[in-house]
């Protein structure tokens, strides 16, 4: 479980969040959903501590994490595993350098070993023949994928996920939202997913917030989001001709 | 003010950088790597001006020292004087600010834009220790073994020439290059040229790290890699050539 407390965070004059507040669940997949530019990426940040609050707390299952030294700070890093909203690759590794590179750093494996669960990963993600190329010779949805394979190979107790399927088909997200929902399950994992995707809310949206000015503007499920009378959270869900289907009509109870 | 700022930042940075490694095995790795990548490809760029600058230096000694009062060795003995106690260890340190510089600066600049560092320290590891300390162990072993080589391919070049210009007699030369030898001249170069490839490595790793903003900013770091770490070569310079020849 991973809690954020009344964080706050400004750019200059800017208040990007405003006294902030979450709980992310063990076992369950988290989503942090909301309009472009309305601190997803920032909230995030602050969490894993890329970024410093301006005022707020964070636990990670209670241990404090904004009072610890840079090395006890080390330690939880190990345990988790990130997806950069841009993949954020090492452009002179590899694929399969790159997803073995969390296990030559912290793990005593032959390469053998890291190759093998390197291979196992980049097949979860569907990304198989392509373990030799660079990053600069990839598609962006390759790239995500990989960068997802690297997340998940040191097998994290919690994982961060900042938007795991921006850019890729609706097949290829599908099955990253299927992996993420799995893997999350499996490992017991505390799983935050940053997503605009309204496809991947109401797929694996178990507990969903919703960001608005800086604020949280409203919390609930993917059961439940159909139903908000919450106008922004409305305007928000039900833009796209597929999702204004979806949209309960009043009078038909609920 | 600035200054002040930055300095105080540049040594904190230092000091993240010079922290125990996590796995002594991959640094020692990267370590080679980086001697690969900064030393060995600048053998060429090192040879040409080290030739070209030996022969300019013997060509002037030999057209200012045209009185016979002066013996003719001279030219060899001040040509190999002004390689190995100045030449070779600053002008080349300067050139590979240029080249190393920029390169260091342009590679930590854009793994800062684009997330690599921070993708770095997510995983729980140092990038400072991890990017930055290979840079500046590596420079240190590496460039002396440069402008070593810089030094005799420079008196090298005084001897070609001599033998092709037809100025002086290769013979005095020789003579000259031999002459008045002090194993503490060599001394004094290398102290100076490894405290220079700190400060290439350093000062440029310091620009490129920090880096704000995109591609453009990159740029930006790169020339100011280049720009602050050649500053701080000729102002050590000066501080250093006064305390080792006091
Ligand atoms: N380092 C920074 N310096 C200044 N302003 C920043 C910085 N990072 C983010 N911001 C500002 O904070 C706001 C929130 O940015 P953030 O990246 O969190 O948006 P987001 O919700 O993730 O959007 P998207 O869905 O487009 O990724 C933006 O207005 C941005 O301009
Ligand atoms: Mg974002």
């Amino acid at each position: 479980m991973i809690e954020g407390k009344n964080i706050s965070k400004s750019f200059g004059d800017r208040l990007v969040l405003e006294n902030v507040s979450v709980t992310m669940e063990k076992g369950k997949t988290n989503l942090i959903i909301g309009q472009s530019g309305m601190g997803k990426t920032v909230l995030l940040k602050c969490l894993v501590g890329l970024i410093k609050a301006d005022q707020g707390q964070v636990f990670y299952d209670g241990r404090s994490f904004s009072k610890m030294s840079f090395n006890e700070m080390k330690e939880i890093r190990q345990e988790i595993g990130m997806l950069f909203q841009g993949g954020a690759l090492f452009d002179s590794l590899n694929v399969e350098e790159n997803v073995m590179f969390p296990l030559s750093m912290f793990t005593e494996q032959t390469l053998s070993q890291k190759l093998e669960r390197a291979n196992f990963c980049l097949s979860r993600v569907n990304l198989e023949n392509a373990n030799k190329l660079l990053p600069s010779e990839l598609s962006g949805g390759m790239k995500k994928r990989v960068a997802i394979a690297r997340a998940i190979s040191m097998n994290p107790r919690y994982l961060f996920c900042d938007e795991p399927n921006s850019g890729l088909d609706p097949q290829t997200a599908h099955l990253i939202d299927e992996l993420i929902k799995e893997i999350t399950l499996e490992y017991n994992m505390t799983t935050l997913v940053v997503t605009h995707d309204m496809n991947s809310v109401l797929e694996i949206g178990e507990k969903i917030y919703f960001i608005y000015q800086g604020k949280i503007w409203w919390e609930g499920d993917k059961h439940n989001i159909l139903y908000t009378e919450n106008k922004e959270l409305q305007d928000f869900v039900f833009t796209s001709e597929l999702t204004k289907k979806l949209k309960p009509k009043k009078g038909f109870g609920v | 003010m600035k200054f002040l700022f930055h300095f105080g930042r540049y040594l904190g940075l230092l000091g993240q950088a010079f922290q125990r490694p996590e796995k002594q095995s991959i640094y020692i790795r990267q370590i080679l790597v980086e001697m690969e990548k900064l030393g060995l490809a600048s053998v060429g760029i090192v040879a040409i001006i080290s030739v070209f600058m030996g022969a300019v230096v013997a060509i002037q000694m030999a057209f200012n020292i045209d009185t016979p009062l002066i013996p003719r060795y001279t030219i060899g003995f001040v040509t190999r004087q002004s390689v190995i106690l100045e030449f070779s260890p600053t002008i080349i340190s300067l050139i590979l600010a240029g080249k190393v510089g920029s390169r260091i600066a342009s590679e930590l600049g854009t793994m800062r834009v684009t997330e690599q560092i921070d993708a770095l320290e997510i995983m729980g590891i140092n990038p400072a220790t991890y990017l930055i300390l290979p840079k500046i162990v590596a420079s240190m072993l590496i460039n002396p073994f440069l402008i070593g080589m810089s030094m005799l391919l420079s008196v090298g070049g005084g001897w070609l020439a001599g033998m092709a210009t037809g100025l002086f007699p290769t013979a005095d030369y020789v003579n000259g290059i031999q002459s008045f030898f002090h194993l503490y001249d060599i001394f004094y170069a290398f102290i100076k040229t490894v405290v220079f490839a700190f400060l290439i490595a350093s000062v440029s790793a310091y620009n490129g790290f920090y880096t704000k903003g995109g591609a453009l900013e990159v740029g930006e770091a790169s020339t100011n890699g280049v720009v602050y770490s050649s500053i701080a070569i000729i102002f050590v310079n000066l501080i250093l050539t006064q305390i080792l020849l006091a």
